[in-house]
């Protein structure tokens, strides 16, 4: 740090903002310290941060008791990567119909396209469980995948993409004798990499963290994912006061995001702004 | 030369045909996102808009504005309208000016602001259910993080999340911690794309530091301003997560909101027609607010073309 970045960093507002940060760490903080935190020391000591005490890994080991965490894990993992499989092929498919063909009535379908990302699907969340019951998919893992299978903010991204995309790559390969879907696979998508990587990045933290509508959908608790699980192992735990294995829970919960995050921060970043579009 | 002709009509008769087969291939791309659009997005609304004119049952029941005339007459649907507006207002003016401020102060990229930037955007990554969680502790009543430390400083708390004329105000906190960082992702692109020659100027001006600021920065940074209010607005209407958490719209309604009574009654109160009626007025809003920024939205997405 040079002398002149030390003088910034101590202007008030400056110091008002690190202030901040560190009260937006706190909550974080206190999940670190709580979740180590021997049992004997519950009650009126819990809300301390300071971590006066030798680390133990019991109150992980009863919240992995007290709820089936590994199972919630695979429960998510099969929903955000079904999710984000279906999604790869119909954002690329209609993507490249919107970038690259002509087609009539092509304006209206993009518009058709368009009212997605004005109705929000949780919002249809009443009509749509009317839909998934009747194509008896209640209390599954597809039911829950469904109705974020197509995606328009995914097919707008894939089509901006696919527009920076040199047409005369496009011409060369016909000559050659390419089928469309030669084309798509071995021309398009190799060049569009970073943008299937924002949109992964994106779905997959959305439907990580999605909660209300799998939570109607779901009634089995073994086919719960972890947002449903850690919201009923809460509520459990709320009655019995046993917060250090709340926090445990809400740490092996949040544990994978975080670390993606610190591997990959740039993309997360950029990712996530790329999302503000949807 | 008849050789010539014939297979220039060759030509042309395989140009037809490439033609058609490419007219037919866009529609064809398109079916798989159209099935589940129709499914999922189109079918629904239709069936919503329907259903909310039924009252009572299916079969009995009768035909008219029955859903709607309950809705307003509901004291409890009446109270989430004014808590999401009150929601709203709290959770959005307090998010900008503290994104904004984030950003000014962390714009430049040393590694103590990278540091720090990240922490502001730790807690949009996490769930909002996970968010609640900590939370739930942190509000508790005497033992809580937040009592045991007010304790500390001499301050009396409040009975966070059990008091009505408090409890609002607690979600209110959370949700301006959860979001404020990603807020901030999009001041901090703003500020990066205002060009330096615009300072200059102020500064040969001999603007103070607040006028830099009122008249150079805020003009720039008006499209992300209302880019960011509108993506604001759309959050505080669809989660609602949080409030299944830390307070099932309690104490005596005074945190239930929208979208966690649409919940209610589809789920808890098994009223299908009030759910349905709920959800039309609610789709109503998200159009009047997406109509807004319409033509911004078609802007990004038209890109070049």
């Amino acid at each position: 740090m040079t002398v002149k970045s030390v003088r910034a960093a101590l202007r008030p507002s400056r110091l008002l903002v690190i202030a901040l940060a560190l009260g937006w760490a706190v909550p974080f903080l206190w999940m670190l310290v709580a979740a180590f935190r021997p049992e004997r020391a519950a009650g009126a000591g819990m809300a301390s941060l300071v971590p006066d005490y030798v680390p133990t890994l019991a109150n992980f080991a009863e919240a992995w008791e007290l709820a089936d965490f590994a199972l919630y894990y695979l429960n998510t993992i099969i929903i955000c990567a079904g999710i984000l499989a279906v999604q790869l092929v119909t954002i690329s498919l209609a993507g490249y119909a919107f970038a690259r063909l002509r087609f009539p009535g092509r304006t209206v379908f993009f518009y058709l396209f368009l009212v997605q990302l004005m109705l929000a699907p949780i919002v249809l969340l009443v009509p749509n469980l009317r839909t998934v019951a009747q194509l008896g998919l209640y209390d599954t893992l597809p039911g829950v995948m469904a109705p974020y299978f197509a995606s328009a903010f995914g097919t707008f991204l894939m089509r901006q993409a696919f527009q920076t995309v040199p047409r005369e790559l496009e011409d060369a390969a016909l000559t050659d004798g390419a089928r469309w879907w030669e084309l798509i696979v071995h021309v398009y998508l190799p060049l569009t990499r970073p943008a299937m990587v924002a949109f992964a990045i994106v779905s997959v933290t959305a439907h990580w963290n999605e909660f209300l509508w799998p939570l109607m959908v779901i009634n089995s608790p073994d086919r719960r994912p972890l947002t449903v699980g850690l919201a009923m192992f809460t509520l459990g735990a709320e009655g019995a006061q046993a917060w250090g294995v709340t926090a445990a829970g809400t740490l092996l919960v949040v544990a994978p995001l975080l670390v993606g995050f610190l591997l990959f921060q740039r993309r997360f970043v950029n990712s996530f702004m790329a999302s503000g579009l949807k | 030369m008849a050789e010539l002709v014939v297979q220039m009509a060759d030509v042309g008769v395989r140009r037809v045909a490439r033609w058609r087969a490419r007219h037919f291939l866009g529609l064809a791309l398109l079916s798989p996102s159209l099935v589940f659009l129709a499914a999922f997005t189109y079918w629904p609304t239709a069936q919503v808009m329907w259903q909310s004119l039924y009252a009572g049952s299916r079969r009995a029941g009768t035909f008219g504005l029955g859903n709607y005339q309950a809705l307003a007459a509901d004291p409890a649907f009446r109270r989430a309208l004014s808590n999401n507006a009150a929601y709203a207002v709290g959770t959005i003016v307090p998010s900008l000016v503290l994104a904004l401020a984030f950003a000014l102060t962390l714009v430049h990229s040393t590694r103590l602001n990278a540091l720090l930037r990240s922490i502001f955007f730790l807690p949009v990554l996490i769930p909002l259910v996970a968010a609640a969680s900590l939370f739930l502790f942190i509000f508790l009543p005497g033992v809580g993080l937040l009592d045991y430390y007010l304790a500390k400083i001499g301050v009396q708390g409040a009975n966070w999340l059990g008091d009505p004329d408090v409890a609002l105000y607690s979600i209110i906190g959370l949700t301006i911690w959860k979001n404020a960082g990603y807020y901030m992702l999009f001041f901090l692109a703003g500020l990066q794309a205002i060009p330096p020659e615009a300072y200059e100027v102020a500064l040969l001006d001999g603007a103070t530091m607040w006028q830099r600021l009122r008249f150079v920065t805020l003009p720039y940074l008006r499209p992300t301003l209302a880019f960011v209010l509108v993506i604001g607005l759309l959050g505080v209407i669809t989660q609602v997560d949080h409030i299944f958490i830390l307070t099932k719209g309690g104490p005596s309604d005074s945190t239930n909101l929208l979208l966690f009574y649409i919940y209610q009654q589809a789920v808890e109160r098994y009223d299908p027609g009030k759910a349905a009626a709920a959800t039309v007025v609610m789709l109503a809003l998200l159009i009047a607010l997406t109509a807004l920024s319409l033509r911004r939205l078609e802007h990004n997405i038209e890109g070049r073309e």
